[in-house]
């Protein structure tokens, strides 16, 4: 099997617990993620997720790991991977133009002054600011407008990979589905590589074509990787309609209400440390006996 | 009548405010003169003498008038213009003043970075910190040789210190956010010091800085009157050696005014850093 693009290999973090021993929060957590794919890691509170994150952002140190891209190992931030942090992370002195051409003045040193600006605009029009706004400093801004400055500015610099920290989070219900659909048409329109955190089981299935499911900490694992199988383009009113769609909350509303707990906890000592993949589809020939559950339909393993 | 605005109304209490002290001020003076008079001091000092009384507003304003419309004609070394002698005190203060920026901006940086450098240097800023200013004054005369230089020094020494803590306490508090941001971008250390530490860390230091201006104009005043020769400082006590009180209550309101204004200029410049979260 070649190794897929991004590779996180039996990453371990442990901190200290406050008490003078240590906190094992995740433990030998591998999974791959291909070019172009969107995975969206889901998970309770705490469970380590931002961890994980900041990792791959090489913003932090995994005790024991590593994670490799396009066969190199990650060691430090780079320009390749952007990072839409939850609390969007806009330097509050300059305005929304400036924190964008602020972050492609730094991927390409080498453009004019008006090249800069330009991509810039073309990238805030993307996400809808266009105009007065842009000359708008963030605290002029509602919660919705700097998300979307964030986005713009991490997809302005077509990083190899994206990296979103549950970047709807702080949204009321209304902005966060629009802002959800701007990202699925920028990303639809890229083959951009997104790696996201949510713990927003509908917005996870909406965007994501696989989902990894973390089990809870301390020791929490990468348990499960649950494909969606709901063609693109999606749509938030269509793809309630779609066979598979209950089917597959079903599941991951299951796996965070009860398998989550009754998994964690556990010291190593699993066969494997790879997620199980999961296929749920209800769609194919091979349609369910009337006897199955509602719950794990298909459940491949490979 | 129309409403006044808040502005207005104000404006208009600090002009009823200041005639009604003036007003108190001029009545209240020749009462005190004629008690003056009588006293055995201004007798023995002889009637030629001038007649060291607190002066009328009245008076003031005269030399006020007198001493602004010519402020900067020099009649040897005991007799220049106010224009002049506020020259030399600003000159000397913002030679320190600069020179202390230059040391404490840099170094504020420095232990606002690194936590071993702030637990390094601690000590020894929270034992200089306190000390008064013209405490120094001997010390620095007797190795520097030179009042101008000494003078100097002191407004150095002393504008140092809320510069100093204020920038490493502004460096030290940058949000770990901003800093990823520009991790995350590749910025070297000095693109990321200038690009966002630095804006971030600004209205703290410039704060840290407007306190040092203006301490470093109460300071002179002081320093002039210990050294002489030359400055505000020294104008207002040779005015009080002449007995000349009107002068000394012109010279005390050109320093309030001075320092005001220097005040004022630095509030500019830290309304042009701020910014909100
Ligand atoms: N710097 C740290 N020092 C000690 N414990 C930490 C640190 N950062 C995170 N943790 C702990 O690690 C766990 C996972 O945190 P985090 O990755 O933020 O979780 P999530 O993003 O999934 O909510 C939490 O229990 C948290 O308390
Ligand atoms: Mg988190």
């Amino acid at each position: 099997m070649s190794k897929p693009f991004l590779s996180v290999e039996n990453l371990t973090q442990i901190y200290p617990d406050g008490q003078g021993g240590d906190l094992t929060v995740f433990e030998d957590a591998t999974f791959g993620v291909e070019k172009g794919e969107f995975v969206v890691i889901l998970g309770h509170s705490g469970c380590g997720k931002s961890t994980i994150m900041n990792i791959l952002a090489g913003l932090a140190e995994p005790s024991s790991g590593v994670v490799k891209m396009d066969g190199f190992e990650v060691s430090g931030p780079s320009l390749d991977r952007g990072v839409v942090f939850q609390n969007y992370s806009l330097l509050p002195w300059l305005s929304t133009l400036k924190n964008v051409t602020f972050g492609v003045a730094a991927r390409h040193p080498e453009w004019s002054r008006q090249q800069v600006i330009d991509h810039s605009k073309n990238y805030l029009a993307m996400v809808g600011l266009e105009g007065d706004v842009i000359h708008r400093k963030p605290s002029q801004l509602s919660g919705g407008m700097r998300q979307r400055v964030s986005i713009a500015r991490a997809f302005a610099n077509h990083p190899k990979l994206l990296l979103l920290d549950e970047p709807f989070g702080a949204l009321d219900a209304l902005t966060r589905g629009t802002i959800q659909d701007e990202l699925l048409k920028i990303w639809g329109g890229t083959e951009q590589t997104v790696f996201m955190i949510t713990h927003d089981i509908d917005e996870a299935i909406l965007l994501a074509d696989r989902i990894l499911l973390m089990s809870n900490g301390p020791f929490a694992r990468v348990a499960e990787s649950v494909e969606i199988t709901i063609p693109r383009p999606r749509n938030r009113t269509d793809i309630v309609e779609h066979a598979n769609y209950y089917a597959i909350r079903n599941h991951l509303v299951h796996f965070l209400g009860q398998r989550s707990k009754e998994i964690s906890g556990k010291a190593k000592g699993s066969a494997t440390n790879r997620p199980e993949t999961v296929r749920i589809d209800r769609t194919g020939p091979a349609a369910d006996g009337p006897g199955d559950a509602p719950r794990r339909l298909r459940a491949v393993i490979t | 009548m129309a409403k006044l605005s808040l502005n207005q109304r104000a404006a208009l209490l600090s002009v009823i405010l200041l005639v009604v002290t003036i007003l108190i001020w001029e009545a209240a003076i020749p009462a005190q003169q004629a008690v003056g008079e009588l006293t055995e001091y201004e007798r023995l000092t002889g009637g030629g003498a001038p007649r060291a009384g607190v002066p009328a507003p009245s008076q003031v304003i005269v030399k006020a008038w007198e001493e602004l419309s010519n402020p900067f004609y020099d009649a040897g070394p005991n007799d220049k213009g106010i224009g002049i002698q506020i020259g030399y005190s600003l000159y000397r203060v913002l030679t320190g003043y600069l020179l202390a920026a230059l040391v404490a901006i840099p170094l504020g940086f420095l232990i606002g970075m690194s936590q071993v450098a702030f637990k390094a240097l601690n000590p020894f800023i929270q034992v200089l910190r306190p000390i008064s200013p013209l405490a120094w004054m001997p010390l620095a005369l007797f190795i520097i040789q030179d009042s101008e230089a000494s003078a100097i020094f002191v407004i150095f020494i002393c504008s140092i210190w809320p510069m100093l803590i204020n920038t490493a306490f502004g460096v030290a508090g940058v949000r770990q956010d901003w800093v990823n941001v520009a991790r995350t971008h590749e910025l070297g250390h000095l693109r990321t010091a200038f690009t966002v530490i630095l804006p971030a860390a600004a209205p703290t230091i410039v704060t840290g800085m407007r306190i040092s201006i203006g301490i470093a104009w109460l300071v002179i005043v002081a320093a002039e009157m210990l050294v002489g020769g030359t400055g505000i400082g020294y104008y207002v006590w040779n005015e009080w050696n002449n007995l000349d009180l009107t002068s000394v209550v012109f010279s005390i309101l050109m320093i309030g005014i001075v320092g005001m204004l220097l005040d004022c200029a630095f509030g500019v410049v830290q309304r042009a850093v701020a910014y909100v979260e």
